[in-house]
């Protein structure tokens, strides 16, 4: 049944919309604001020796987490990148797993 | 006073994990001949003992990191490069410039504070934090935050 596909798929839309126009609020779940971990922390040296605070930025597949993801600002996770950088280089973090 | 001011430089070295321990003061004695011929000077040592590779290097699981910091120019440090890339004990070695990023970091962290203590003399406190004033740090909900996805 194609009409009641698509209508199933709709509604999800049409509810986001509802909030929307409601409460001003596109997202209907409850989402905390993200704050760089450096600046909240004070932490002004991200340094590559320092592995365990790189690790919550590395997920298990080895790449850099994202800025949209972990909420950094943009000059600390310019620190952190090279940082993670360094830490391949001598093997203190993966490049990759799989 | 030199044209230049002197460098400072982090050196970190992975030998094998079945280096003894004599080898080990071995090479520091021929990274401290080539430092002190050219006119640097080690800082400081750090021997990190055995750990873990995050990958294989050489067919190895394990190795030793050593760390010096070093005082001295680059030309040191090129020379030093040079000899670590022939020697064969060393498994990987790298060479990163601190002093600059020190001296960034220091500034921001004697910034920050006079900043604060500024702010609280302004409003009649002691300039450093009393224990047991303020909120504490909630660190439960600390981790949990980064890991969001974006829906």
């Amino acid at each position: 049944m194609p009409f009641g596909q698509g209508r199933s798929g709709g509604r999800g839309k049409s509810d986001k919309k509802g909030g929307e126009k409601g409460q001003g609020q596109r997202r209907t779940l409850f989402r905390r604001r993200k704050v760089c971990k450096f600046c909240a922390d004070k932490i002004d040296d991200i340094n590559y020796k320092d592995v365990k605070l790189i690790t919550p930025f590395v997920p298990e597949r080895g790449k850099i987490l994202p800025r949209r993801i972990s909420g950094t600002c943009a000059m600390h996770q310019r620190k952190l990148q090279t940082a993670i950088k360094r830490a391949r280089q001598i093997a203190l973090i993966p490049y990759v797993t799989d | 006073m030199p044209a230049v001011a002197e460098r400072q430089y982090e050196l970190v070295y992975i030998l094998p994990a079945d280096t003894t321990d004599q080898q080990v003061t071995e090479l520091h004695e021929q990274v401290d001949s080539v430092v002190s011929k050219m006119n640097g000077k080690i800082e400081k040592t750090e021997n990190w003992g055995r750990k873990r590779l995050a990958y294989e290097i050489a067919h190895q699981k394990e190795g030793v990191y050593v760390l010096e910091v070093i005082n001295g120019d680059g030309e040191l440090m090129k020379e030093l490069d040079r000899r670590l890339r022939v020697i064969d004990l060393v498994i990987r070695h790298m060479i990163v410039r601190v002093d600059e990023e020190k001296k960034v970091v220091d500034r921001t962290r004697t910034k920050r504070q006079a900043e604060s203590e500024r702010r609280r003399v302004k409003r009649g406190l002691p300039p450093v934090r009393q224990p047991g004033e303020g909120r504490s740090v909630d660190t439960d909900d600390m981790d949990d935050d980064h890991y969001e996805a974006e829906v």
